[in-house]
């Protein structure tokens, strides 16, 4: 995040780029050219959106989580738990997850309005390893290890029905992580993300300008979670399976990884940096587990050192300069 | 009664092995204001050295752990010369995702040197089995390790409070550009402390193994416990961790005694309502 990149204080237009457009046209691509890979690239969007929900709270408010994969391994769990005892009906499960999860996250804000960097860290490590430490003991509701299975997960809007090769699930995945990226997209554009980003860059100073610091930390907390509890629901309700490492220490910081790997701050970083990893992962891991790690770690240690921002404020640092001598060549 | 005692011994032994660690990462934290995620690794790092001299080169115990304190603290100072310093001004994102890449690579790089197994480690006699003070029974080796501690503290009190160095430590915590206006190396504190630091956390990984456990997660396992040491005891002093760890080593011993079905409920449920009240930890630092 630091050095402090240069940010634009006037509101972004809100219009859609065609480099945008065509970036939500690749899962389309996908979904004809590379039929082999549905399961796979349903996975990358899941994940993406989990990065993105993380992306709320870390790149745009400045909140550091080391536990945000309670709220997705919450969602997973409601999803789950309802699909198994009868509610097989996907959609409206996810509005159920979304808000268990967005409650929790109200809740836990509380907590995190009060403490400094350190005290959240440490604040929503603990509320993670708590409700791991829970999900385990609670074996007679969540199966603990050994997951929570026998999911009957209904027909999708009482038509499609979830396949083997993952069509269904891939349109489904798609379809909302689309949706909900509109409206973040919205939301992170609006005088009230803007807010969020003067909090991350000066959280002292907002209140001298009539901003009420903690009420929209609160806010965004909470939008946060509920997302990451679609996202946790959506992977409940497509792999019909919900493992405890959904809510384990491991996803929180595999998720931070993939985010700075990506670029905190733009939404977008979270989309590339779920893709990168998730085909890295899904070529190295299958080579050896263990070496995955070590790559995993070097890595983090080099964006930190040497590439701060991650992929995409990598490309924007090597594109500034051409889009600059674009702008200035096209006023007259 | 005897069991209530019993569970508080255990509990001040498990305690004093979790201040041993976690000391360093106080200092690191208060002096550097550096949060470091892989202090676990030092530790780590020391046990590793002990099992090896014991098991594959038959040194006796007592003599590997001086050699764990030294392995930890050479690792820590090349560390800190080479990568630690150069983020002591980033952002806590930074340094928390740095640290948790150099966890990450000590876990695999551990695993494929050692496999992924609980080490066994061999006592010597007179440090297993039980002995008799004052009509209770308590376990010998928990009774040394608790004399380690304690003696490693009062020097580690000595160090700070009356020698040179210790002045030039409290010096730096306080102010560094002061202290470095007065000609104090403040750099070469850093990196002696630094070292310091994870030399005791080597030696806390090598006399832990008995009461922790040695395998390859180990810095991800006890980085909550570490963690947790220093946020609740206060950075930046060594009396606040000790209060902290000795009540958290207490609180998880008895919480796993007497309510096992709760687990580690019990620490992580006291972290959260000790940090909310007491955000600066027990004993903050007079500013």
């Amino acid at each position: 995040m630091s050095p402090a990149p240069v940010v634009s204080h006037s509101l972004a237009d809100g219009r859609w780029k065609p480099l945008e457009i065509l970036f939500w046209l690749l899962p389309v691509a996908a979904f004809f050219l590379a039929p082999g890979y549905l399961v796979l690239v349903s996975q990358i969007m899941i994940v993406g959106l989990f990065a993105m929900s993380l992306d709320l709270i870390l790149g745009y408010a400045g909140i550091v989580s080391l536990g945000h994969a309670a709220f997705f391994g919450l969602g997973a769990y409601t999803a789950g738990l309802l699909a198994v005892h009868g509610w097989g009906e996907p959609i409206s499960g996810l509005f159920v997850a979304a808000a268990v999860a967005a409650l929790a996250g109200y809740l836990v804000s509380f907590l995190i309005v009060r403490g400094q960097d350190l005290t959240r860290l440490m604040v929503t490590l603990g509320i993670g390893l708590m409700l791991f430490e829970a999900a385990n003991k609670a074996a007679f509701i969540t199966g603990g290890v050994d997951g929570l299975s026998g999911m009957m997960v209904g027909k999708l809007l009482g038509v499609f029905e979830f396949d083997l090769a993952g069509q269904t699930a891939f349109i489904y995945s798609y379809v909302v992580l689309f949706l909900l990226f509109v409206v973040l997209r919205r939301l992170v554009n609006s005088p009230f993300g803007l807010s969020l980003k003067g909090i991350r860059e000066g959280g002292r100073r907002m209140p001298a300008i009539g901003a009420d610091v903690s009420k929209r930390l609160t806010a965004i907390f909470t939008v946060g979670a509920a997302v990451a509890g679609v996202a946790g629901a959506l992977l409940a309700q497509t792999t019909q399976f919900v493992g405890l490492d959904s809510l384990g220490f491991a996803r929180s910081a595999e998720l931070l990884i993939i985010l700075v790997l990506g670029g905190t701050g733009r939404l977008y970083g979270a989309l590339v940096g779920a893709i990168v990893f998730m085909l890295a992962q899904d070529y190295i891991a299958g080579l050896n587990p263990a070496y995955w790690q070590f790559w995993i770690g070097l890595l983090l240690i080099v964006i930190v050192l040497f590439a701060r921002g991650g992929i995409l404020g990598g490309l924007e640092r090597l594109a500034g300069p051409l889009l600059k001598k674009n702008r200035n060549g096209g006023k007259p | 009664m005897g069991n209530l005692i019993g569970v508080l011994f255990d509990g001040v032994a498990y305690g004093s092995l979790l201040f041993l660690i976690s000391v360093g990462l106080s200092v690191t934290m208060g002096l550097m204001n550096f949060v470091n995620l892989a202090h676990g690794a030092f530790a780590m790092l020391g046990g590793f050295v002990c099992v090896t001299l014991l098991s594959r080169l038959g040194w006796p115990f007592l003599m590997t752990l001086p050699l764990a304190f030294l392995a930890s603290a050479a690792a820590g100072f090349v560390l800190e010369r080479t990568l630690y310093r150069r983020l002591y001004k980033a952002s806590h994102l930074d340094q928390v995702l740095f640290s948790i890449g150099l966890t990450f690579m000590s876990v695999a790089g551990a695993t494929y040197l050692f496999g992924p197994s609980q080490q066994p480690v061999q006592l010597p006699d007179w440090l297993r089995g039980q002995v008799n003070i004052a009509g209770l029974d308590v376990g010998s080796y928990r009774l040394f390790l608790i004399g380690v501690v304690v003696a490693v503290t009062l020097a580690l009190g000595w160090l700070i409070e009356r020698t040179r160095f210790g002045a030039q430590i409290r010096a730096s915590v306080d102010n560094q550009q002061a202290a470095a206006g007065l000609g104090i190396n403040v750099s070469r504190v850093f990196s002696l402390t630094f070292a310091l630091g994870s030399g005791l956390a080597g030696l806390g990984g090598g006399l832990g193994i008995d009461l922790l456990g040695l395998d390859p997660t180990f810095p991800i396992k006890y980085m909550v416990y570490f963690l947790l040491v220093v946020a609740v005891g206060g950075a930046g002093t060594i009396r606040g961790p000790l209060l902290a760890a000795i009540v958290l080593g207490i609180f998880d011993v008895a919480g796993k005694y007497y309510v096992p079905e709760v687990g580690a409920f019990v620490i992580y449920g006291l972290m959260v309502i000790l940090l909310l009240l007491f955000p600066n930890g027990l004993i903050g630092r007079r500013s």
